[in-house]
């Protein structure tokens, strides 16, 4: 009866896991404020470009470079510009998970305050496109009959007629562009990411840009009038869909009338 | 339990397989008349259902607008109308079938019929007959004792065939001194000094307004000048390029010497496949891709076919700037742009 175990009271256990857990929990709140206070405190004390630098430095610079110089891994950002940071790092496209052939969207890491710093500071690096303005953005004007024939030219051939996306070669592939922003689609046509063509304003002037702008907003908003679109593809890929599920259901129904009844 | 198994009374020299295998097993709606009731019941309620849906899409045709629409989960924006017209008529389709299948294979008459097949062979009478029949023929037409009849038959039959041949080849005549067609297809409207301008916007463009990287569909500024039948088609399918930039240390190889202007480099938008415009550009391999059969073609190597069906290099058209500072043609292009001919060879 006096051997050590027993000495313990039953509840002594429990008691060490509470008080880990109230120390871990305690240090983890510490970091954790002192983390958002650095960020929420950094507008007020610091310029945006310098909280773009610290960011830049946390996140980016280990590929980039320290003053962005660009590496081996990853290209310079010196004359990269805001519209080109903010599209990739809005689209989630940077910071990037591996380097791939193709760099794919996803959730953004970094929130819209965050985003426009990091992309004041690259715009600090050198000049290169600055991201559009609300009043460049304002569709409101434009031709959208003339934004399709332009979308047509100058975009269907990768994004397919309806914006969504198609394969380009050795598994890379245009994205679709039903989840794009009018910003983010502006800053693509500019900066011309991956292996994207630059389009220009001498090319596709300001004008231009706000008809495809629209356009784009148009096939984002359009209702299927023909029922389900089995994602526009073209009548060859949505043809061979059907005729497979077709076929399968055909078959399927062959083998119901032909079972033995019990 | 009636057994409807019929033992072949036509050929009763075959072995008479049918008895033993060929029992019928009774199904539950046989034995249990109240299974046979519950499948009368379901028949009855498919049929009913079928009826419930043809209202329905007439009742959808009626009330629901041509322009509602209806956000799927998945799918997205969907018009409502065709939606509920599709799925209700289609419903009501499906209804009426599953009802009779399910009628024929739980209540109709379930027993297995057995019917024979017999040998497709003629009889030797019948088949010695036509032997005889068709060398009988043979004999009284003379077709092997006059050769000379045979010879004319043959001669006049591999003639025929020519006028099909004729009749193609003059599907288009050329009017007196207009050039053949192997002629047109081989120049365009393409000369020296005429403006390249930007598809749809029509601008002319200078070398800065195309940026490293850029990509430009255009046209001759005098496409507009052509008059043809059917507007500029012919003249538009011919002439229509891509105009694109890299740096200058990135070109590998050119058509010509100095047919580019500052690493922008011009080259027919016109698939030398089956001509398909194509404008699928990598700014960073340099690679136009076909997006009809995956031709691929390196615009910084003399536009060479790196991939695919294409058996042509993409013609590249010679620019250079004019003293408004505008980019314009040297020439018009060095060889046919397009898909192969039969003069081309």
């Amino acid at each position: 009866m006096n051997s050590p175990v027993a000495r313990r009271h039953p509840a002594a256990l429990l008691l060490l896991l509470l008080g880990a857990l109230a120390v871990v929990g305690t240090i983890y709140a510490l970091v954790q404020t002192s983390t958002e206070a650095r960020a929420a405190g950094a507008p007020s004390s610091q310029t945006q470009v310098e909280q773009g630098r610290t960011l830049y430095l946390e996140g980016c610079s280990s590929c980039h470079g320290l003053a962005g110089e660009g590496t081996s891994v990853a290209p310079s950002l010196i004359g990269a510009g805001a519209a080109s940071t903010h599209f990739q790092v809005s689209t989630g496209r940077m910071p990037m998970a591996q380097p791939s052939v193709q760099v794919e969207r996803k959730d953004p890491v970094y929130d819209a305050e965050q985003t426009a710093a990091l992309a004041a500071y690259v715009a600090s690096l050198g000049p290169g496109p600055a991201s559009p303005t609300a009043e460049q953005l304002d569709t409101t004007n434009a031709d959208l009959a003339r934004g399709g024939e332009l979308f047509r030219t100058n975009c269907a051939q990768c994004h397919n007629f309806a914006g969504r996306g198609a394969a380009l070669t050795e598994g890379k592939y245009a994205p679709t562009l039903m989840d794009s922003t009018p910003q983010q689609v502006w800053e693509a046509m500019l900066t011309g990411p991956q292996n994207m063509p630059v389009f220009g304003d001498g090319t596709l002037n300001e004008e231009d840009k706000q008809d495809i702008l629209k356009y784009v907003e148009h096939l984002q908003a359009q209702t299927q009038p023909g029922g389900l679109s089995l994602g526009s593809f073209g009548p060859v890929a949505e043809g061979a869909f059907l005729f497979t599920l077709g076929l399968g259901l055909m078959a399927a129904a062959a083998i119901w009338i032909g079972a033995k009844v019990r | 339990m009636s057994e409807i198994v019929r033992s072949s009374q036509e050929a009763p020299e075959e072995p008479d397989f049918t008895a033993t295998e060929h029992v019928h097993h009774p199904r539950r709606t046989d034995v249990d008349p109240r299974a046979a009731r519950r499948a009368e019941r379901q028949v009855v309620i498919l049929f009913t259902l079928s009826a419930v849906f043809t209202i329905a899409a007439l009742a959808a045709y009626v009330l629901i607008p041509v322009d509602a629409g209806v956000a799927l989960p998945l799918a997205g924006g969907v018009g409502a109308l065709n939606l509920a017209l599709g799925l209700s008529f289609g419903l009501a389709i499906l209804c009426i079938g599953l009802g009779v299948i399910h009628w024929a294979r739980k209540l109709m008459p379930g027993g297995e019929v057995v019917a024979q097949r017999h040998e497709l062979r003629s009889s030797d009478e019948e088949r010695a007959e036509a032997v005889a029949a068709f060398e009988r023929g043979l004999a009284d037409s003379g077709f092997a004792q006059r050769p000379i009849i045979r010879r004319s038959l043959l001669g006049a039959l591999a003639l025929m065939p020519l006028p099909l041949v004729i009749i193609l080849r003059d599907l288009y005549t050329a009017p007196e001194g207009a050039p053949s067609p192997a002629e047109q297809l081989s120049v365009t409207i393409w000369g020296e000094g005429i403006r390249v301008v930007s598809d749809v916007a029509e601008r002319p463009i200078r070398p800065e307004d195309v940026p490293l990287g850029g990509l430009v569909s255009a046209n001759p500024a005098n496409l507009h000048d052509v008059e043809e039948e059917d507007g500029n088609l012919n003249a538009r399918a011919k002439a229509a390029i891509l105009l694109v930039r890299m740096r200058p240390d990135e070109i590998v190889s050119e058509q010509g010497e100095g047919w580019s202007y500052q690493g922008i480099l011009a080259f027919s938008k016109i698939c030398t496949h089956v001509g398909c415009p194509i404008a699928l550009y990598e700014q960073r391999t340099h690679h136009l891709l076909c997006p009809c059969h995956q031709s691929t073609f390196d615009l910084a190597d003399s536009g060479n076919v790196v991939f695919g069906p294409a058996a042509r290099r993409m013609p590249q058209l010679p620019i250079t700037v004019d003293e408004e500072g505008f980019i314009v043609a040297q020439s018009d292009f060095q060889e046919p742009v397009g898909p192969s001919f039969w003069e081309r060879g």
